[in-house]
């Protein structure tokens, strides 16, 4: 990065290229040029910064100047106040809602104030398909210090002692899988990144590999050397173009630079690795499906044991990492265990990285310490909810999480804290709600999606969760009863008890969570017909305010039944006894004369 | 069926797929690999394309089209011309992605996985294309429309008519 005096990096991650910032980075090009500073100024597509709410993101470095919302129309006068006449864009800046003041520099945001980045330490830094960037960053040391300076035992001794967990899910301690794999003696072994990402609100891991690729590699290659595995696969969705696009980058450039290969460094040590591409199927982010599905079979999961660190892919040992687990690795090797095990709790160390969505101000992806509050991240980091509605509910763990609130903001947040309130940390999806979503709703949203993934192989999942689903349909179109209430909660522990694999066995949790703390909400619903956040719409009456109707006979023609009548100018009305409930009159009217209740 | 097959599975394509078959450096649990090139090229995978590769593949054609009815990426109906994909992820539900899905199904009469009868549209419904800062959001072709109300969607179709 030396040669120019000035970076523009500007994020190529999939939220901002959705909102053109291919096109801001060619309007840039094309006025640095006419302006004659291509040789001083350079700009560099990044991955995600994480402020994915005020996308696109330009960045000024050395300057530290962040522009927020920036469109291609702007890049000219970036250019000549900016880079020409060296003067900050003022109106592109970001504004404090705390301060109520335009701050210039990322770090006098409160959405960064309190995160620590190590997952995330390249994304937005660094153009992640130009390996020299990643290499100017200390990247591939780490392989290089591992190869040369120490043994495998000592590799997982250091893994082991960081208290690194896993984070695609389960926590399970990184180094101890390892060692299993690394004692189970076989020719073969395999070392799997877990690129799958099932659930539906959360994108970090793909974040990452569109950011920083090749951390992931370099860990992977750590992971080959520590287990005794000389071949990796990436198991990555169909979903994700830009990411594979990257990653294949990567591991062409990877292999150039003799970081993949054979005899690594001229250590005598090889490793290469291979993607494999996912196809739609959230259980196959399980690790025993997603061994069936890279052997080229149907995904279903099976019992374990034997783990597969024991017997994993056609058999060898195998260890199976998360996207993020495995960016933790260089910064680890390289600063040591104490200083990664200094941040976070007693029992979960380091930081998690969440995909903060829903109702809240700053969409985007955060990287915290462990032990920080829901508090916090949601209303400093995330400033706060959406329209200054009132918080309601949060949803971590996606699918197989659960939904906590108000009561819950100030507990310090682990794995076992988290798995302790009825919820669990996941992936790190995390949705925030107000009062405008109903929490019956929520939960039938979560089956939905567990219906459609069941693969069907074990009865609790495949039948169960399929009743679970339609006692909440009835609820939701007004027809629950008590009983239904009883049932909903007994058949949900039953199957968590009896399903064959994580998916089974957590796919209850929305539904249990939402049942013990919005019990309210449930009742209402069964009882009094009545859904709070006016979102049942069976469940829903449409009114017409007098004050408010003109009379323009819109909805009237619209209606498909008919029963909206009046004069022309003169207020209409809606007979309740014929109405469907269909909303069309809702829509057409102009005047906003028509109200649900 | 209806009249929407305009894909003509041509011996070029065959051929095409039969390449890229040879080329693999690796056989063991090619299917999937397999399965995604030829739905590349065919845009689908009728019963003749999972023939063709169990033939290839020296496998049994019931395996291939177990592993093609598992995995919801794999289509057996060939696609519109213009495939709408609504994100049904958890940012764009509480954002209000079930109106927005309800409304394309009015529009054009298809429920999602299915395609118009004019084979212009299909409809799909997405888990998270990772765009949550813009819930919610619609796909038509690889396009993304962020921040999408209801009111939008007529206007989003009226680029595709
Ligand atoms: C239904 C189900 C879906 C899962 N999906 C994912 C996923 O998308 N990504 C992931 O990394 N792990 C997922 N897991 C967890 C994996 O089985 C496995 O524990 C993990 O990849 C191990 O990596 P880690 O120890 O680094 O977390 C899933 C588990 C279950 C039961
Ligand atoms: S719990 Fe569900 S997903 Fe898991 S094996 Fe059983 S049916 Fe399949
Ligand atoms: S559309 Fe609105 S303003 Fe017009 S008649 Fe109906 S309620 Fe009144
Ligand atoms: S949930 Fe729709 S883009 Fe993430």
């Amino acid at each position: 990065m030396s040669k120019y005096r000035m970076h523009l990096l500007v994020c190529g991650g999939t939220g901002c290229k959705a909102s053109d910032s291919d096109g801001i980075i060619s309007n840039l090009e094309k006025h640095i040029k006419e302006h004659g500073l291509e040789n001083e100024v350079q700009v560099v597509t990044t991955g995600c910064f994480g402020f994915c709410e005020k996308g696109p993101i330009v960045k000024v470095h050395p300057d530290n100047v962040f522009y927020i919302e920036v469109k291609p129309e702007d890049a000219e006068e970036i250019v000549k106040e900016h880079l020409v006449k060296g003067r900050v864009v003022n109106r592109l800046l970001y504004v404090e809602p705390t301060l109520q003041e335009r701050v210039g520099q990322h770090k006098d945001m409160a959405f960064y104030k309190k995160q620590i980045r190590i997952a995330l330490r390249n994304c937005g830094f660094i153009s992640p398909e130009d390996i020299n960037e990643y290499i100017s960053v200390e990247g591939y040391q780490a392989l290089g210090k591992v190869l040369t300076e120490m043994s495998p035992e000592e590799v997982i001794e250091l893994v082991k002692k960081s208290g690194l967990r896993g984070r695609g899910g389960g926590g399970f301690p990184t180094g101890i899988k390892w060692e299993a794999a690394r004692k189970t003696a076989s020719e073969d072994k395999y070392i799997i990144c877990n690129a799958d990402e099932g659930d539906p609100g959360a994108f970090m891991d793909r974040s990452i590999l569109e950011g920083d690729p090749h951390s992931v590699l370099e860990a992977m290659a750590i992971a080959g050397y520590a287990t005794g595995a000389k071949e990796g696969f990436i198991y990555i969705r169909a979903e994700y173009p830009l990411a594979i696009h990257r990653l294949q980058i990567a591991i062409t450039q990877a292999r150039e630079f003799g970081l993949l290969g054979k005899d690594i460094l001229g250590t005598g040590f090889d490793f290469d690795l291979d993607i494999r591409y996912g196809a739609g199927a959230f259980v196959c982010g399980e690790e025993t499906a997603l061994i069936h599905s890279i052997e080229g079979d149907r995904g279903e999961p099976t019992n374990k044991p034997p783990f597969p660190a024991q017997s994993g892919l056609w058999k060898k040992p195998t260890s199976v990492n998360n996207v993020e687990t495995f960016a933790n690795i260089p910064p680890i090797i390289l600063k040591g265990a104490e200083w990664f095990s200094a941040i976070g709790t007693e029992k979960s160390k380091g930081t998690k990285v969440f995909a903060l969505a829903g109702k809240v101000n700053n969409v985007g992806l955060v990287e915290v310490p462990m032990g920080i509050t829901l508090r916090e991240i949601i209303f400093d980091i995330g400033g706060g909810i959406k329209d200054d509605r009132k918080f309601k509910s949060v949803q971590t763990g996606g699918p197989s999480g659960g939904c906590l609130t108000e009561e819950n903001l100030d507990t310090p947040i682990d794995y076992e804290t988290l798995a302790s309130i009825g919820s669990m940390m996941g992936s790190g999806g995390m949705i925030v709600m107000d009062e405008d979503d109903c929490m019956v709703n929520v939960a039938k949203f979560y089956l939905e999606f567990t219906v459609d993934e069941s693969c069907g192989k074990c009865t609790p999942c495949r039948v169960g969760n399929k009743r679970l689903h339609e006692i909440l349909t009835r609820i939701t179109e007004g027809k629950g009863t008590m009983k239904d209430l009883e049932v909903l909660k007994e058949l949900g522990e039953a199957i968590k008890d009896t399903a064959l694999c994580g998916l089974g066995q957590t796919s209850p949790n929305p539904v249990l969570s939402t049942m013990k703390y919005f019990w309210d909400e449930y009742v209402e619903h069964v009882k009094d017909k009545k859904c709070r956040a006016g979102v049942c719409t069976s469940l829903l009456s449409y009114y017409i305010i007098a004050e408010k109707c003109i009379g323009c006979t819109a909805c009237a023609r619209v209606c498909p039944v008919k029963c909206i009548k009046g004069e022309v100018k003169k207020p209409h009305e809606i007979d309740q006894s014929k109405c469907i409930k269909c909303g069309a009159c809702y829509t057409a009217c102009k005047f906003k004369a028509i109200e649900k209740r | 069926m209806k009249k929407v097959c305009t894909n003509k599975l041509t011996d070029e394509k065959f051929k095409a797929l039969d390449e890229f078959i040879d080329k693999l450096s690796y056989k063991d649990g090619a299917l999937i690999t397999v399965l995604h090139k030829a739905q590349e090229i065919f845009g689908y995978l009728p019963v003749e394309v999972q023939l063709h590769v169990a033939q290839k593949l020296d496998m049994p054609a019931a395996k291939v089209n177990g592993v093609v009815t598992f995995y919801s990426y794999f289509s057996e109906t060939p696609k519109g011309e213009h495939v709408i994909s609504v994100c049904l992820g958890t940012a764009c539900f509480v954002r209000g992605a079930e109106n927005i899905i309800k409304e394309f199904e009015k529009r054009l009469s298809i429920k999602p996985g299915q395609t118009t009868a004019d084979g212009k549209f299909s409809i799909d419904a997405l888990r998270c294309v990772g765009a949550c800062g813009l819930a919610p959001v619609v796909m038509v072709d690889g396009k993304v429309y962020g921040r999408v109300k209801v009111e939008d969607v007529d206007a989003i179709l009226k680029n595709y008519i």
